[in-house]
């Protein structure tokens, strides 16, 4: 019985059977070449105290600990599995760290999401689906939520004082004494040659790249705008020379 | 066979944690590089004041001159949290600065959709940490993300130098220096180490307000040594970020079973998988710690977990759960202690449960208060004035 329970052998017959082997190999090398990935990863003791620390796993079917054994274990079947279907589910809080073996496996699911965007995993997208606001607000502007957001056909479920923020917005900012918070589209007002600045850092680690494959839209209106804000100024935006992936 | 419950709770009392599990202290490294002529070191401010941290390794926390690193969700949807932090500073008559040259840590979209990577996320903290050094002031960090990924990438960057320069040519391209915080210091440890002086001006009498606190993830649990424990707290087995300014003004910290839980925030869950973060925040949050508890009010010390707290019990109420708590961070209950406006100051007509009564067990007339708000408001819908200013504040 247990035999036949094995992960390796459901995964056989499940519905990435028909993704080549060495395509899983590839991508889980992807993520052993995160430099970060031998900081994250000391071997697993099975114990299961991630899992009891794990938000996710107590509404999900999500464990830390399966990652944390997986990558342990190199079973890339597995590990492709687990970055189509669990590590979205991670609500990326890091009570895993209790790990008495000194492993983070919130940190390795950073690292499975990063490659699973890098690639433009077909799960990666699903998983974005209503989040490109946010991107665009946090790559675009500078800060990743704004006032303008709280409207009520947003956050139903946050009640009707929600309605009432919006209704006023405008007028309870201008009511904020400290003068940085009276802008509505930005959590505070940033100086345009910051936010320039921050196009630099995305264009030149490759991090607004990173969005062309699971959102080409997205990526062709920032790539736009800022080029357009970077266009008289005396930026280099050209790839740092040593990239670490 | 019953649980020993005695016996458990004396071996607590006399924990000693164990040396073999402490860290080694990064400053060496730090201080390595900065020989080695890598980076700079930001010193913290001659007047600073020294806190435990997990390990038993003090912590020095500037009193001032402090930069303020603001926080997205707090500005954006709690304003009254950074508005109180301010309030508090200028009351205290210390020095400070709140920068336009600050982007966001940008954590919140790391941990959410993963669109960014290791050198892009320590490349937007140098150039914050940068900005902040340039003005000579230290920095303070206002969310607990913020705090949690900058020691994360301290850690990085300590580690890896091939991401080290990575970082530094990016910086050189914005004519930026290289330069680390020789602390990386979050709000809550500034109140922390200032709560004697915040309770010598405190005028609203809080001994008979019953609290609950949630630490925050990313506090304490990301890059644990670097967060302050105070032995006398908890017999120094949890943080006591939170809870020693609460008591130290005369709250009542009550305990509760799942402290070290989430608050269910989730960071891509918040946005766009909120079923999970109603559910975690109402079931393992609010309602256990009303059964448990029964506080009057939650204080906490991050963005998301005041937000997710806070947001989460209206449609809890869908589904019979008749708990509700009031909640909102300690830099916003510290503040109203030492007589802050609850909403020109402390804003909390932006936050959704109800936090009347609570204002009313602390004496504070809540309906004068908001009528005074609404005269201030009519003077700007008059346009005789543009802003709420710190003047109209302490008028």
């Amino acid at each position: 019985m247990a035999l036949t329970a094995h992960p390796a052998h459901k995964i056989q017959k499940g519905r990435y059977d028909d993704v080549p082997h060495e395509e899983k190999a590839r991508l889980f090398e992807e993520v052993k070449a995160d430099p970060r990935y031998e900081d994250y990863l000391y071997g697993c003791y099975e114990c299961g105290i991630c899992v009891a620390a794990c938000p996710s796993a107590r509404f999900y079917d999500f464990s830390p600990r399966r990652v944390a054994q997986a990558t342990a274990r190199e079973d890339v079947e597995q590990i492709y599995e687990q970055m189509n279907d669990d590590i979205w589910e991670c609500s990326q809080c890091f009570s895993c760290l209790r790990c008495p073996r000194g492993n983070n496996p919130g940190g390795i699911i950073t690292i499975m999401r990063e490659v699973a965007i890098n690639n433009g995993m077909a799960t990666a997208k699903e998983a974005l689906e209503g989040y490109t606001r946010i991107i665009y607000k946090i790559m675009g502007t500078g800060t990743q939520v704004s006032p303008d957001m709280l409207q009520p056909d947003a956050f139903p479920d946050w009640g009707p004082q929600v309605k009432e923020v919006s209704d006023q917005l405008e007028l309870w900012r201008r009511m904020l004494p400290p003068e940085t918070l009276h802008t509505t589209s930005t959590g505070w007002a940033i100086e345009p040659k910051t936010i320039m600045e921050l196009y630099v850092i995305w264009h030149a680690t490759g991090a607004l790249d990173m969005i062309k494959d699971v959102d080409s839209n997205l990526h062709m209106i920032l790539e736009e705008m800022m080029e357009d804000r970077l266009e008289d100024a005396d930026y280099d935006t050209s790839p740092v020379t040593s990239n670490g992936h | 066979m019953p649980i020993p419950v005695e016996e458990i709770l004396s071996k607590k009392a006399k924990f000693e944690r164990d040396p073999e599990r402490a860290p080694e202290d990064f400053h060496d490294e730090l201080f390595k590089l900065e020989e080695e002529g890598e980076w700079i070191i930001q010193r913290v401010p001659d007047d600073a004041i020294e806190v435990p941290t997990k390990y038993g390794r003090p912590k020095k926390v500037p009193r001032q001159p402090t930069w303020h690193h603001k926080s997205c969700g707090q500005c954006g949807h709690i304003p009254g949290y950074s508005t109180s932090i301010f309030w508090v500073i200028r009351k205290l008559g210390l020095d400070y600065i709140d920068p336009k040259d600050q982007t966001s840590c940008t954590a919140w979209n790391y941990y959410a959709s993963a669109t960014s990577n290791a050198a892009a996320q320590a490349a937007v903290a140098m150039r914050n940490f940068a900005a902040a050094y340039e003005t000579g002031y230290f920095p303070i960090i206002h969310c607990g993300t913020s705090y949690g990924h900058y020691k994360e990438v301290r850690e990085e960057l300590l580690g890896h130098a091939d991401l080290r320069k990575q970082v530094r040519e990016v910086l050189g391209r914005l004519g930026k220096p290289m330069v680390m915080p020789e602390e990386i210091v979050h709000y809550s440890e500034w109140f922390h180490a200032m709560r004697h002086e915040i309770k010598a001006q405190q005028v609203v009498d809080m001994s008979n307000i019953a609290v609950t606190v949630h630490p925050a993830c990313h506090y304490h649990k990301l890059v644990e040594g670097d967060a302050i424990y105070d032995p006398d707290m908890y017999q120094g087995q949890r943080t006591s970020i939170v809870s020693g300014i609460a008591e130290t003004l005369g709250a009542e910290v009550r305990n509760y079973s799942t402290w070290f839980d989430c608050c269910g925030f989730g960071f891509r869950h918040i946005l766009v998988q909120r079923d999970f973060t109603r559910s975690f925040a109402t079931l393992r949050k609010i309602q256990v710690m009303k059964e448990e508890a029964d506080p009057d009010v939650v204080l906490t010390h991050d963005t998301g977990c005041v937000t997710t707290l806070d947001k989460s019990q209206f449609a809890a109420k869908a589904h019979g759960v008749t708990a509700s708590l009031p909640v909102m961070s300690e830099a916003q209950f510290a503040a109203l202690a030492m007589g802050a406006h609850p909403y020109k100051v402390c804003q909390l007509h932006w936050h959704s449960a109800d936090y009347k009564p609570l204002l009313e067990k602390m004496g504070i007339d809540w309906e004068s208060a908001w009528a005074e708000f609404q005269e201030d408001m009519k003077k700007l819908e008059r346009g005789e004035q543009e802003f709420l200013t710190w003047e109209d504040v302490d008028a």
